[in-house]
């Protein structure tokens, strides 16, 4: 007897109709599978960045304080030529790219060590280890650190103990980066901007280093390149990917970031207190919205540069 | 004279495996060396060896009378053809060629002419502005070989290089690179599995097996005079016979090795020519190979031999399961050394 010929007849239920019917048709299934995302995306996400873009078109009347609701270039120009919307501006840049750099540099020995060292054991100690920050609350994180570095934090403590603290003070009496202690100035913004986004570095660049082939180093070698020369030559460009999308966050998480420079630091505005500030208390919807559209066009500056540099050619 | 390399007992233990377990070998100066083995019998980790990826726990690797043992690989006077070519996919294939000479920090002008002239040496001189991504694997084989001699190395090693492409691609190579061989006078030293490549090209061949080396020999003598019987049957898959089947056989139980093309194989009954031992058995299979058939036939002591008819003696009369006398003359038998105690 043929075995085949026991089993059952295919039950024609709605379920099995209607996947017969979306089989046939693979276009239909796709739209409705991604309708609510685009839905979401499209609505939520874009519609509400093009209001802001919108609102960065208006002026607000400086008598009433009211937006007056004609397009009209005033407020671009004003954060464009005010000195002080410039020093803004430019402290916020500044800092930034000291993060980004800061950040790519600590992150490469590690994520080097990650990918291509590191046992299997010691590699997945490594990601919980380094991802294990972001499962804390960021405000505690800042207000923690806002405490380390205070004038009688355990950080200054530390640096007594080991008898450095004429180091630490002439370190703090420097222009610019300085100030009274650690935990308000810019020097301590820095390092806490740099503890936050480290792990954005990290995981992409690890990423990266991971695909390049062992091959690929010893190929280097064996043409009689130094360790430092297949690192310039080899490794670095093929990690360049990863570069790139590591520093695209923690360029971009510094320059829209308000809550780090209102708690830790020096008392000089950056861009994303200003929006904070001028779209709450200060009601200049129009110049909040103009503010925000400066990282942007910083950022695609940026991607425009990276490509151009060629980090996206390996990809 | 000084030999291009030497190993003096040099073991690489990986864990509780011993991938290389005591070789010594001596290679001449412009000589074609195979390492010829199954995989994980140590023929690569000895390659590795000699390019530095490794250090040997134990012996010395000696590079033109000098010992490299402790050197790093940019410190090696010897190039590496990658099983897998390991192009840089971030520079064209001149930059790829040229790679050598910029880490020694040769002017830039210099570099292009040498990687240019490099190029034509494989025939790829047009392509020279390419991506490794859009090359076939011939032309990257070629890259990776005009890339690793650029700095005019004294050993060019390479790694199966030959296992990626097919068939009609590879005997071109073969014969491309046997000739590049003789052009530049370099020590070549190949990787590979196949017997057939190893034979075909090389002057002098190390049979690897459990990172010991069974043989070392010219292809003509490791075919007609096979050391050992894991020699015997991987290269070219000689019958063997081993204990009381030799013993029957031969009258001695010392191993011997009998090749399938100098059996003789008949139906009971047939003449037997002059051949002075015979055997009996049954035909289980016939694989048609062309100019030649391989028979596969089972012993009535149960083993089973090869014995190879040529298309034109009439193999048409040889169907599975007839009953066939095999026989062949002593001479062609090869005695075997006794395999020691594992």
């Amino acid at each position: 007897m043929n075995a085949f010929a026991a089993s059952a007849p295919l039950q024609a239920g709605w379920s099995r109709r209607a996947s017969t019917f979306l089989h046939g048709r693979p276009g239909f299934y796709l739209s409705l599978l991604l309708l609510p995302p685009l839905l979401w995306f499209g609505t939520v996400y874009l519609g509400s960045l093009f209001t802001l873009l919108a609102n960065s078109f208006y002026a607000i009347d400086e008598f009433t304080a009211k937006i007056v609701y004609e397009p009209t270039l005033a407020t671009f120009k004003q954060v464009l030529t005010q000195p002080a919307h410039i020093d803004i501006i430019v402290r916020t840049l500044v800092m930034a790219v000291a993060v980004t750099i800061a950040c790519a540099v600590i992150a490469f020995p590690v994520a080097n060590y990650m990918a291509r060292y590191a046992s299997p054991r010691m590699k997945a100690l490594f990601y919980v280890g380094v991802m294990l920050p972001m499962w804390t609350s960021y405000l505690v994180k800042v207000y923690a650190w806002r405490l380390i570095l205070a004038k009688q934090g355990i950080l200054s403590w530390f640096v007594d103990t080991l008898g450095l603290t004429p180091v630490l003070e002439a370190v703090l009496r420097l222009p610019a980066v300085g100030g009274p202690s650690l935990a308000s100035s810019y020097l301590g913004m820095f390092i806490v901007f740099v503890y936050m986004w480290l792990p954005y570095m990290i995981l992409p660049l690890a990423a990266a280093l991971e695909r390049v082939p062992e091959s690929l180093l010893q190929a280097s070698a064996d043409l009689g390149a130094r360790p430092s020369q297949t690192f310039r030559n080899v490794v670095v460009p093929l990690a360049l990917p990863g570069l790139a999308a590591g520093s695209v966050f923690t360029f971009s998480l510094t320059l829209g970031d308000y809550i780090i420079p209102s708690v830790v630091g020096a008392p000089g505005y950056f861009i994303g207190m200003m929006v904070y500030q001028q779209q709450g208390t200060a009601g200049n919807i129009p110049l909040a919205a103009a503010f925000s559209v400066v990282p942007i066009v910083l950022i695609m500056i940026y991607l425009t540069l990276a490509k151009r540099a060629g980090a996206f050619d390996a990809l | 004279m000084t030999s291009a390399i030497e190993f003096k007992d040099v073991s690489r233990v990986y864990g509780d495996v011993r991938a290389v377990n005591g070789v010594s070998l001596r290679i001449a100066t412009g000589e074609f060396f195979a390492m010829l083995g199954p995989s994980g019998s140590g023929k690569t980790t000895c390659l590795r060896l000699i390019a530095g990826f490794e250090a040997p726990d134990s012996g010395a690797v000696l590079l033109d009378g000098q010992d490299v043992t402790s050197r790093p690989p940019y410190e090696r006077d010897v190039n590496t053809v990658f099983q897998d070519y390991a192009l840089f996919p971030h520079m064209s294939v001149l930059e790829n060629v040229a790679y050598g000479l910029r880490v020694r920090k040769v002017a830039g002008a210099e570099q292009t002419r040498r990687a240019m002239e490099m190029l034509e040496l494989v025939k790829l001189g047009a392509l020279a502005q390419r991506r490794p991504s859009q090359l076939s694997g011939g032309q990257r084989q070629r890259v990776s070989l005009a890339r690793a001699l650029i700095n005019k190395p004294r050993v060019l090693l390479l790694d199966e290089p030959l296992g990626a492409l097919d068939l009609k691609l590879r005997e071109e190579m073969q014969i491309e690179l046997k000739n590049l061989q003789r052009q530049l006078g370099i020590t070549f030293i190949f990787v590979t599995h196949d017997q057939g490549e190893a034979l075909s090209m090389a002057d002098r061949v190390a049979v690897f097996n459990q990172g010991r080396i069974e043989q070392l020999d010219t292809p003509r003598m490791l075919y007609t005079r096979p050391a050992t019987s894991f020699v015997a049957r991987f290269v070219g898959s000689a019958n063997v016979a081993e204990g009381e089947l030799a013993r029957r056989l031969m009258g001695s139980a010392e191993p011997f090795a009998i090749r399938a093309e100098n059996i003789r194989i008949a139906l009971p009954g047939e003449s037997q020519d002059d051949n002075v031992i015979r055997c009996n058995g049954k035909l289980l299979d016939v694989q048609y190979h062309g100019a030649m058939s391989r028979c596969q036939v089972q012993l009535d002591t149960g083993e089973i031999f090869a014995a190879a008819v040529s298309e034109h003696s009439g193999n048409g009369r040889f169907a599975p399961g007839c009953a066939v006398v095999l026989s062949w003359t002593a001479s062609d038998a090869v005695q075997l050394r006794s395999e020691p105690a594992a």
